[in-house]
């Protein structure tokens, strides 16, 4: 039985659609869910895709947090059910506090968008199995609001748990704080990351390949935490 | 929030003591009306009050100047458009045409393909972000009006020179407006232009493209037809923003106090526009719609007599439940705002509940707000009655407004230094004679902001988005995966649409017949050396004011030219736009007409990157090069010249050159390839090393004038790349289409840059230098 995962669309998602192409290419079911309904339709896990939710009036993610969806998301987050944050969703992961910190406007105020190389530091989340540890890959970036910041204590202990998931090589197009581009939580089913990996799943359309792992890593995860189960 | 009707329960207000109603107009012939501050002629207020048979209401006279303007009327355009209508090419795609919101192509005979090019200069020049952004918009809905799913945006933009200060506001600012509202909107914008010259200093342009598809079952129209079918508002409050924009700015040159004009810009919100496009497009799949018109300029005048008029029915609307963001607006006001993100809905009375279902499920207002009534007995289409509270403030024929404004036959004069100004050649002036020089001339040319590298901009713009980008900027032109099509035999791929948006002022400032037949070329160019074939385009034509019988010789040649390679080149014009009084003064800008041309790809997997690759690739010149650069990019940096004839159009030559790269890519002759345009080979070279940061050696033809060569803009030339053993075959191709070829080099990464045999050679980290380092210095 392939895997569920759920995509969210909120008003003003705009990258649903490619992050349930790209669960596809994986090999995967997508799921549409609404934000609007608290069910969570028995999906395996849950993406929450890129764009601006509600507008990002205030600020990104702030007002998507407190959607009927999240309700549920939030409960079933900490009970375990592997959820990715990409971009939006990284800022509503941290809005609905699933995840430490926050991101704020770039510290060039300017939207920017680039093939972006990255480092994989840590392996080990449902979202990240497929990559080695240490891995160099390039994933697209784009973003006007994506500058990670956190309090120094905060990122010392992310940094010192192993939390920090993604950092920026050659550059950081954001001004992130110690070049973070993604995170987990401490049990490490939650990861939000600035990048796209959904816009590297095809040769047609990406600069690479190397999002597909994250996709692959979430079906490996389910298909052992179903064997573990059964 | 959604449309119940609300009771007319509403206090009479004070400001109704004083409405102009057309009872109080029938008897009050003499009352004086400021409808030359309006912009009317003594005859049209004429014309207006015999069609009335009494003066207009306040709200009639203004909905009368708008409709009336040269914004909406195309009043001095219209005599010389009928070119195209008249020189288009048979075309049996074609499924709307001129006149509708955009024009439509079909693709295969389930799938179609709407695009279209429009003007939004007057705005951005006035707040710039607010008045790009707002020009995407307007696009977009444009697109959607169609039955059509938007998936793309591009932009042309000109500029004044880089380095005056003003062009430091407003380059930013537009920059900044079309990526807030394309990033926010999820449309991907896959290309487009950039152009500084001081001509546009006082009037920049602000061209906006969006593309959408649609099942060709799923195509609307405008019309309002149906007795008794419920008129029904969508989207966004009406407010006083945008009041007047259509008649005070697109129709009038700036004076000095431009900013004075500042609240008849309208302002956007992409977020609201998104939710639109998914209730609309919810709306047409279920079938709930009859008709379909979005709120440009003119807002809801525009919107309500165009519906009415385009079934030559009548339109009954209670005014009062439009609802606004300001309770102290007046009727006229009402009528004329352009606020954003608003369509007009004709639904049948039984589908009027699942339609503000669906408005409310993505929390869109949607607001019943009138009804269409029967044709007059007598004929000549009904009436359309406006009441407010009660009392009626217009009544007229709709299609008075609609299509039966003004048409001007302008005085046309050839200006008489065109003698004078073909006779002072580029091609005379002082040129690099040694190899440094050459060298120097290359850099310095690259650095120039109309060649140097654009990243500064193009990376605000999301072009992934939707993940169906197949190339964009700096590609020659933007591709997409027409989603969901070719997916189950792996032998054939989905299907692809290119698209390119060029024009060059310069050349048609030298001659405005040729300067739009090369622009059409150079777009189709563009299209067809990512191995698209070229199906159709769409113009915005760009002037100076129709009152200058020299500018509207310039507007008729062009309009002859571009017409005339229409028809050449069996693509037909689909729709467009004209912006006229692009100027400061007395001074015009450059004559710049732009055109959008549209390709198909049967493989969108086989489409053609530009750019140097892989070692060991030969590159080989396509076309033939002369001693072309009056209008060129280097005599106008290098000497600040603009003079001579501009470069001999070749519309069969284009023909064959598109022909070749069509078959080169289906049997995957060619790697990559890149147009020869501004700048000449030398550009292209520069262009195609920095891609990927791998470099090339290039000898060019012994008998071959190495300055002529590298930067002259003869058309109906690309540089391509052949994987090795691809020669013979491919040499064969260009001969059996008549397309003159020449082995020029090959790529070789252990170059480290360009290498122009017995010339030059420079590093790859020189060049980019120079390339990237023009717009940063410039923007910040």
């Amino acid at each position: 039985m392939t895997a569920r995962i759920g995509v969210v669309t909120f008003p003003g998602s705009l990258d649903d659609r490619d992050a349930q192409r790209a669960v596809r290419l994986a090999g995967a079911t997508p799921v549409p869910l609404w934000h609007g309904e608290t069910a969570l339709r028995g999906v395996d896990a849950v993406i929450l895709p890129g764009g601006f939710s509600y507008g990002d009036y205030l600020r990104g993610g702030a007002i998507a947090r407190f959607a009927p969806v999240m309700e549920t998301l939030i409960d079933a987050a900490k009970g375990g059910l592997p959820v990715l944050g990409i971009c939006n969703g990284f800022q509503i992961l941290c809005e609905s506090h699933l995840l430490p910190g926050v991101l704020t406007r770039n510290a060039h105020m300017r939207f920017r968008r680039r093939s972006q190389r990255l480092r994989v530091e840590n392996s080990a989340t449902a979202f990240t199995s497929h990559f080695d540890p240490g891995q160099e890959i390039v994933i697209p970036v784009k973003n006007g609001e994506g500058r990670y910041v956190a309090d120094e204590h905060t990122l010392d202990e992310l940094e010192g748990e192993g939390r920090v998931v993604f950092r920026y090589l050659d550059g950081n197009p954001s001004g992130a704080l110690r070049d973070i581009a993604g995170v987990t939580n401490a049990a490490g089913n939650v990861v939000g990351l600035m990048p796209h990996p959904e816009h590297a799943v095809e040769a047609l359309t990406g600069a690479s390949l190397d999002g597909l792992g994250m996709f692959t890593s979430v079906i490996a995860h389910l298909g052992q935490t179903a064997a573990a189960g059964s | 929030m959604t449309g119940k009707h609300e009771a007319a329960d509403v206090e009479q207000v004070d400001q109704e003591l004083n409405l102009d109603t057309v009872e109080i107009a029938a008897k009050t012939p003499d009352e004086v009306q400021p409808y030359a501050e309006l912009g009317l002629r003594d005859d049209e207020y004429a014309k207006i009050r015999e069609i009335l048979g009494r003066r207009p209401t306040g709200s009639e006279l203004a909905m009368y100047s708008i409709m009336w303007s040269e914004h909406c009327s195309y009043k001095s355009s219209k005599v010389h458009l009928r070119k195209f209508g008249e020189k288009n090419p048979t075309n049996t795609r074609m499924l709307a045409g001129i006149g509708e919101n955009a024009g439509v192509v079909a693709i295969t005979d389930e799938l179609a393909v709407t695009f279209k090019v429009e003007s939004h200069n007057h705005p951005s020049y006035i707040e710039p972000h607010q008045g790009a952004a707002t020009g995407v918009g307007g696009i977009v809905r444009d697109i959607l009006a169609m039955g059509a799913r938007p998936i793309a945006v591009m932009d042309t933009l000109r500029f004044g020179d880089a380095e005056h200060p003003d062009t430091k506001r407003v380059l930013p600012g537009v920059v900044s407006g079309i990526s807030f509202y394309g990033n926010c909107l999820g449309l991907p914008n896959i290309g487009g232009e950039v152009v500084f010259d001081a001509s546009y200093q006082g009037n920049p342009l602000v061209n906006a493209l969006s593309v959408g598809v649609l099942p060709a079952s799923r195509l609307q129209n405008k019309a309002a037809s149906g007795v008794g079918n419920v008129v029904v508002l969508l989207g966004q409050k009406t407010g006083k923003d945008g009041i007047g924009g259509v008649s005070v700015l697109a129709s009038a040159t700036f004076e000095d106090d431009a900013t004075d004009n500042r609240p008849s810009v309208q302002v956007g919100d992409p977020f609201v526009e998104k939710l639109l496009i998914e209730s609309c497009l919810e709306m047409y799949d279920a079938g709930l719609v009859v008709g379909i018109q979005d709120l440009g300029g003119a807002g809801l005048t525009c919107a309500l007599s165009e519906t009415a008029a385009a079934a030559e029915l009548g339109m009954y609307v209670d005014l009062e439940r439009v609802p606004l963001r300001d309770a102290t607006m007046e009727p006229h006001e009402v009528l004329a705002s352009e606020s954003q993100e608003r369509m007009l809905l004709i639904v049948n009375p039984s589908k009027v509940e699942d339609v503000l279902a669906v408005a409310e499920k993505w929390g869109v207002l949607a607001t019943a707000i009138g009804t269409v009534t029967a044709a007059s007995p007598e004929g000549g289409g009904g009436r359309l009655i406006i009441n407010w509270h009660g009392q009626t403030v217009v009544d007229c024929p709709p299609g008075s407004l609609a299509d039966d404004g003004p048409v001007y036959h302008r005085p046309i004069k050839e200006p008489n230094d065109r003698a004078l100004i073909a006779a002072d050649r580029a091609e005379t002036l002082p040129r690099p004679s040694t190899d440094a020089e050459l060298r120097e001339t290359v850099l310095k040319m690259a650095a120039t902001p109309n060649l140097a590298d654009k990243t500064w901009i193009t990376e605000q713009y999301d072009d992934m988005v939707g993940g169906n980008t197949a190339l964009s900027m700096p590609d020659d032109a933007g591709v997409l995966r027409l989603d969901g099509t070719g997916a189950v035999d792996p032998n054939i791929g989905p299907l692809g649409i290119a698209l390119s948006t060029d024009g060059n002022g310069r050349f048609a400032r030298l001659d405005p017949y040729t300067g739009a037949q090369l622009a059409i070329a150079e777009a189709y160019r563009n299209v067809a050396v990512t191995g698209a074939t070229p199906i159709a385009a769409s113009d915005c034509l760009n002037f100076g004011s129709p009152e200058d019988p020299h500018v509207m010789w310039q507007f008729a040649q062009a309009v002859e030219g571009l017409a005339d390679a229409c028809a050449q080149l069996g693509v037909p014009i689909t729709g467009g736009n004209v912006s006229f009084y692009n100027q400061t003064g007395m001074t015009a800008i450059h004559p710049t007409p732009v055109v959008a041309v549209l390709g198909v790809l049967d493989d969108v997997r086989r489409r053609v990157p530009m750019g140097f690759a892989n070692d060991g690739d030969v590159i080989i010149l396509l076309g033939e090069t002369f001693a072309e650069l009056s209008g060129s990019e280097w005599a106008w940096s290098q000497h600040g010249h603009l003079g001579g004839i501009p470069p001999a159009v070749d519309l069969a030559g284009e023909m064959a050159l598109a022909a070749v790269m069509k078959r080169a890519a289906e049997v995957e002759h060619v790697s990559a390839a890149h147009d020869l345009s501004d700048g000449g080979l030398a550009q292209a070279l520069v262009e195609s090393v920095l891609k990927h940061g791998v470099g090339a050696r290039v000898k060019l033809p012994d008998h071959a004038d190495p300055f002529v060569w590298l930067f002259a803009e003869s058309t109906a030339r690309a540089v391509v790349c052949l994987p090795r053993g691809h020669e013979v075959a491919f040499g064969a191709l260009c001969d059996e289409h008549g397309v003159p070829w020449t082995p020029l080099g090959i790529v070789d990464s252990t170059v480290g840059g360009l290498e122009i045999v017995d010339h030059f050679q420079i590093p790859t980290g020189e060049l980019r230098e120079a390339s990237e380092g023009t717009l940063p210095r410039l923007f910040g």
